[in-house]
Formats: structure tokens, sequence, C-alpha cells
């Protein structure tokens, strides 16, 4: 029987070796892309901004289409998220689009609680995806990934600076997605506010320590272009769907009596930039990015606040297997105790129950006791009066035979008067 | 009479032990399918470049397994396949060595670079194979290290803080040598198949095929294809995992007509007909390796290397490494795997194999 006897021999250090000949697995990035060209791809988008602020409009012109979400009122009474999903396709690609956006924001009256729904709805597609990694039976690969891979956040043209509201929100969410702060309808800037305003924005966003994403400067090939759109962040956009004739093409642009302002035209905003930086160079690691950053935290934070742990304090590799063992004994136990408080409070109902029936039932066998013992003496009663009754009428019968013999000795001396008077006395006895 | 007990204490008593249920998470809208007549150009196909480009940048991992009894030509092989001298071969042993008393699992990397490419290769040897005179079980150290590598990754992945990329050292492939009888498969190669072909990729290959002619190749090729399908032995690409259509009948022409490969091995080159290439000579002539009508090593070279490389990977991962993971998980009762105090109540990781789904 062959027993086991493994002798591995890793090389540690890897020697690279020449290759004598064409081998042909350079076509592996190519097989890599036909796969996942085949799969599909997902990209989610989360637009964060005031109503009215052009969020819609942004995106039917950032993916050429219309998506038709019909435009909200200012009377929300809260800060919820819609979101739609679409299914685009160019040349081979096809990707799977959800845009996400905030309703309400910014329109009520205490907006202390705005950015909540926002984090919650982050964190519930984290969760979403956390659970399906944790099932035993699992299809990662074919898993709608929902989480938020880049978030638009939209700063009102003010000129001055950003607002409160902004400040917290977006610190709020630094940590769990890509934020990529932009200047809505810049349109109403002018050209040297809008350098002020930027410089403005920057700055705050330094000072408070919130972390906006930054174009990835590692590849060689994208350093140096994503080096110098870092430096025109926050982006000033403007949006538009209708198509003017400008020159002798038609064109994206607003027109205004004092003049046209062309979407595409990076003189006139930034709106080229945005769609270069967010599609066309980096699609690809914001998706990263949300995956091995932003997801991971979550992920370690969720794992480490359910009580599991890679190192206990003594630094040696604690088990998940022993944690989950103790949380499970732990859970049991807890099911056990208040299965015990409630069989102890079942058990001291029924008792008070029966407490109270035997007071009721003493307290019937009393009434009963007491019911009787009248019975009794109304008995008595009535008897002694039966025989006081009896006595008369005893008395009153011994009366009436003297009283007869002496009439019947007297009747033969007395005659007729006697008679009446007989009759008489007969009458009187009868009324008795 | 006394007042009745309140019905509001049990009532909230009870709502403490039910959980509050929690909030679902927001799934998205069925997706409403746009029409592909944008307005302009958008894009989004850049997303092909930029896939590219990563991929490019953090390199490959590839890891092939060759078994087979010694002297069939596996360490041979493997160079010819990657052209270069990455398995030593066992004529180099020093004669003292004997063949070894038990499988051994020897595993050597290296790092191969081409077209911008960086794979690091991975090639596992198992001397000792079939070469005992009781060889039972002997597929049971083959099968328990690719069990270790799967392990080892799920170890990984199950940590709180991971590493950005694991690193993968699970099985992609498996050749297995059949020897060239021309009869049928032997026992041994029946049992090992059967065993392995449910926890990793399996391709039969037929070594050594200048023993055969034509005629004989294509019969023993029929034969062998029968005695798989009569044992349910699934090699790759398995049957079960096209995913379409195109899949399906590119792959069915694999299984039925090429499959197992007939090969020839050689590192050394000889000249023909004015151009240097690889073969064997021999007094009635020089055999091409890389030439079809000669043998069917130029099939196996691109099946595995040029086309099907990256399928072999998602295969092991997707399906392969998920069935372990699962029968892990269930094993545990749910719990992810890890050896502690608590190691010897609850059921560590098998010393023998698994027991395979039958």
């Amino acid at each position: 029987m062959a027993t086991t006897d493994i002798a591995r021999q890793v090389g540690e250090d890897c020697r690279t070796l020449p290759l004598a000949g064409h081998v042909g697995f350079d076509s592996l990035p190519d097989q890599l892309v036909n796969k996942s060209v085949n799969q599909g791809f997902c990209f989610n988008i989360l637009c964060v901004g005031e109503t009215g602020l052009g969020k819609s409009t942004l995106m039917d012109t950032l993916f050429n289409t219309k998506f038709e979400v019909e435009p909200t009122t200012h009377t929300q009474p809260g800060v919820h998220l819609q979101s739609n999903t679409y299914d685009l396709q160019e040349s081979n690609v096809g990707l799977k689009l959800t845009i996400v956006s905030t309703v309400g924001f910014g329109d009520q009256i205490n907006k202390e609680d705005s950015y909540k729904p926002i984090v919650e709805f982050i964190d519930a597609q984290f969760e979403a995806y956390l659970q399906e990694e944790l099932k035993i039976r699992r299809v990662l690969h074919t898993y709608h990934d929902t989480r938020i891979h880049v978030c638009l956040y939209f700063i009102a043209p003010t000129g001055h600076s950003l607002k409160s509201l902004d400040l917290v929100t977006m610190k709020k969410l630094d940590s769990k997605v890509n934020i990529i702060p932009i200047i809505a309808k810049s349109d109403a800037i002018s050209k040297s506010e809008l350098t002020k305003f930027k410089i403005k924005i920057t700055s705050e966003l330094v000072s408070n320590g919130v972390q906006i994403y930054q174009f990835p400067t590692d590849d060689e090939s994208v350093a140096e272009i994503n080096g110098t759109m870092n430096a025109h962040l926050p982006f000033a956009v403007v949006g538009s769907t209708e198509e003017l004739k400008i020159g002798n093409k038609m064109m994206k642009a607003r027109q205004y009596p004092w003049g046209t302002v062309q979407v595409e035209n990076e003189a006139h905003c930034d709106f080229v930039k945005l769609r270069e930086m967010l599609i066309r160079v980096n699609m690809e690691d914001l998706r990263e990015q949300t995956h091995t950053r932003h997801y991971e935290l979550y992920r370690r934070c969720k794992l480490e606040e359910m009580g599991f742990k890679d190192t206990d304090p003594d630094s040696k590799p604690f088990s998940l297997q022993e944690t989950y063992e103790a949380k499970r004994n732990e859970f049991l136990g807890e099911l056990q105790k208040k299965e015990e408080e409630m069989r102890q409070m079942f058990v001291q109902r029924v008792k008070e129950k029966e407490a109270e029936l035997k007071e009721a039932e003493k307290e019937l066998h009393e009434k009963f006791d007491r019911l009787k013992k009248l019975h009794q003496e109304e008995k008595k009663k009535l008897e002694d009066k039966k025989k006081t009754l009896d006595d008369e009428i005893n008395a009153f019968k011994q009366k009436k035979a003297a009283a007869e013999l002496l009439q019947s000795q007297g009747s033969q001396a007395g005659g007729s008067q006697t008679l009446k008077r007989d009759k008489e006395k007969k009458k009187q006895e009868a009324l008795f | 009479m006394s007042k009745g007990f309140p019905e509001t204490r049990t009532d909230a008593a009870m709502s403490e032990l039910v959980p509050e249920p929690r909030p679902k998470p927001a799934v998205p809208m069925k997706p409403v399918s746009i029409n592909s007549n944008l307005l302009g150009y958008i894009g989004i196909d850049t997303i092909i470049e930029q896939m590219r480009k990563k991929t490019m940048k953090t390199g490959f991992d590839f890891n092939i397994m060759v078994v087979g009894q010694s002297g069939l030509g596996k360490s041979t092989l493997v160079n010819t396949l990657f052209k270069s001298q990455v398995s030593r071969k066992a004529a180099s042993w020093n004669r003292e060595e004997k063949i070894p008393k038990t499988v051994e699992i020897k595993a050597i990397g290296h790092v191969i670079e081409e077209g911008g490419v960086k794979m690091k290769l991975t090639v596992i040897d198992t001397p000792g194979f079939g070469d005992q005179i009781n060889n039972e079980n002997c597929w049971e150290p083959i099968e328990k290290y690719i069990n270790e590598q799967y392990e080892k990754f799920l170890k990984e992945e199950v940590n709180i803080a991971r590493k950005k990329r694991i690193p993968d050292t699970r099985v992609h492939c498996c050749l297995y040598f059949i020897s060239p009888t021309g009869h049928s498969l032997r026992p041994l190669d029946l049992e090992f198949m059967k065993h392995l072909s449910k926890v990793v990729n399996i391709i039969p290959v037929i070594a050594k095929a200048d023993t055969m002619t034509l005629e004989e190749k294509t019969e023993f090729k029929q034969r062998v294809r029968k005695e798989l399908e009569v044992n349910g032995i699934e090699f790759y690409p398995q049957k079960e995992f096209d995913e379409d259509l195109e899949d399906k009948t590119e792959n069915d022409k694999i299984r039925q007509e090429s499959m197992p490969f007939a090969v020839v091995g050689s590192d050394k080159e000889y000249q023909v007909n004015g151009k240097r290439l690889l073969g064997r000579k021999t007094p009635w002539g020089i055999i091409e390796v890389e030439n079809l009508n000669h043998c069917e090593f130029a099939l196996l070279r691109d099946f595995v290397i040029r086309t099907h490389l990256q399928d072999l990977k998602e295969v092991t991962h997707n399906i392969h490494y998920e069935t372990y993971r699962a029968k892990r998980l269930n094993d545990n009762g749910g719990l992810p795997p890890g050896e502690g105090l608590l190691g010897t109540v609850l059921p560590p990781v098998p010393a023998s194999p698994c027991p395979t789904a039958e």
C-alpha cells in the first residue's frame, strides 16, 4: 500500500526561464477578455445631489440615451433612492448599467438625517454580496453585482463654497465608495469664478479630510493623463440632450440669448474630461477599487463586529471555527436562559390563577354556610309560630267543647232565646 | 372577582425573543433593454482594453500536474509544451537513486514571459505513481495533495483581513499519460481517473504515440473513449460545463474526435527540409513533433495553452473548488474550517480522500 509521502520542492526563488520558441500563452489576456465579454460587465453609478441639479440629464448625456426618468418635485418628505438598471450594447460589449439617484436630497427643512438612507443603501449592497460569498452553495461568477462602483456628487453652482450638507454627506461616504465631485449646471458660473470656486472646494475637502477618488497614476500608459485630470477635479459639467446645429454639425448644446454652450467643447465645460475619466479610462479601476478596498473594509468590519478575529491578543492565529463554536454556545445558552425565564413566568401565572380560584371557592362556601344558617333560623321561627297557633287552636277547641256542654244543659231549660243566642254565637264563631 | 392577569407582559416578552426582521437589500428593477442605436459613441468597449491592461500587470498563475508511470515521457512532454527546461528529466537522475518507494509529489515553479504576459508556471510531478508491485490506492497521495491546495485557498479566503491577491496553487489541469499498449486502458488508469475526474480537470494523453501506426492509433483512441464513457469518467472538457451552443459544438468535436491526444515529445532539433524542427530521429525517418500528420502534439498544445487555458482555470475555480468548499462547510455544520482546540471534536481535514459523490 503506497504510503503518503509528500516532498514538496516549490522553488521559492522562482527562476525566470527563457523560452526557446513561441509557446502561445500570450493569448491568455485575450482568452480572459473573451470570457468576460461573454459574461457581460456590470457598472453601478450613484448620483447624489439636490433636486434640480441636472442628475438625470447628465446621465442621459453621458450615455447618449434617454433613460426616461420622471423629474421629481421638491415636496418629498424624506430622502430615498431610486434605482434603475439598463442593458447597453456597444459593438460586442454588453454592459449592465445601474443608475441610482437620490430623490428628495436637500429638500427637507431638517437635513440631519439626509445622508443616512444613502449610507444604508450602499451598505445593503455590500451586505448582499457578503451574504452570497458566505453561502455554502454559491454562484459568484454569475452573481449580478449591485455594489456601487462610483458616486458622482453634484455640487450646486453657488460660486462660494461647499454647503455643510455636502461636507457632512461626503465625509460619511468617502470610506464606502469612490467619490467624484462635480459642479453641476456650471454654465451659471463664469470662468474666473470657476477657478476660484474649484480651489475653494478642493481646499475645503482637504481641510475636512474627505477622501475623494484619485485617478490611478501607477500604470505608465495612463499615468500622465490621469495625473493632469486629477488637477482638474472637481469637474464643472453641463448636461444637455438637445442637439443644435452649430457650424455644419449637430452638437449637444444649450442655447441662450447671449450664446450657445456646447457640451462637448472642452473650453466650455469639463464634460468630455468626465466622460473620458469615468468610462474610457478608469471604469475597470473603479470596479477594482470598490471590490478590493471598500468591500474588503466593509467585510472586515462586519466580521469583526460579529466577533471573529484572525489573531487573539497573544497573536496566535485564532481559528474561525473556535470563535464560531464559542458564539454558537453562547447563543444556545442565551436561548436556554430565555426558555427558562418563560417557563418560570408561566408557572408563576398558573400559581396565581390557582390562588385566585381557591379564594373564590372559599367565599362561595362561606356564603353557602351563611345562607344555610339563615334558613335554619327562619325554619325555627316558623315552627315556634306554628306551635303557638296549634296551642291556641287547642285551647279554643276545649273552650268550645266546654261551652257546648254548658249550652246543651242550659238549652233544655232556656228554650228559643238560647237558640237565638246559639245562632249568634255560631255566627260569631264562623267569623273567627 | 379579582382583576384578570394583564396580557401585555407576555406579549412584551415574546417580542424580545423574535428578532426584528432584517431589511432586505434594495434589488434593482428588471433591466430595461435600450436599443443599441445609441446616438453616438460612448466608449463602453474600452473596458476590454482596460481589463487587458490590468490582467497583464498582475500576471497569471498556472499549475499543471503530470501523472503516469515512469518512462512514459512526462517531463519531455512538459518541456516541449513550454519550450523550456521546466522539468528535470528522469534520465538525468543519478542511477543510484532508485524509483521512489512511495508516490512523491514534486512541485517546481518557474516564471515565463511572452509578449508582455508573465506567467508563473508550476509543474507538479508525481514520480513513483504506478511503479510499485502493489499499486493499491496510489492515487491517494495525489488526491490528498489536490485537496490540500483547495484547503489552503479556502483558508485564505475565509480570513478576515484578506490578501489582495490570494496565491493560487490549485491544480488547474492534470495530464494523465496512457501507455500505448494498443489494447485498452489498464485497471490502474481507470481507477485513477474515476477517482480524480471529480476533483480536477483530467486530460488523458496517449504517450509515446510513435509506436503505433495510424490505424492502430485511431482504433486505440476509439476504444479508450468507449471505455471512459462506459466507466462514467468525465474528462475535460466536461459535457455538463458547456456554457452555450458554440462551446458545445466546439467541445463536442474535440471530445469525440481528437481526445485523447496521441502525442510525441522531444526537445532535440533536427534539420528537416532546410528548417530546424523539434523531432525524434529514428533509422526510418524523423518524427516531427509539430507536424499534425505525425502526431497530435500541436493539437494538445493549442488546446491547453492557446484556447482553453483560461477555461481550465475557471472550471477549477468555479466548479471544482466550489464543490470542495461546499462539502467542507457542510461537513463542519456550516462553520468555516480551522484547526484548534475543537479540531479534535469536530471533523478535521480528512486524512483519507473525501468520499466523492458517486
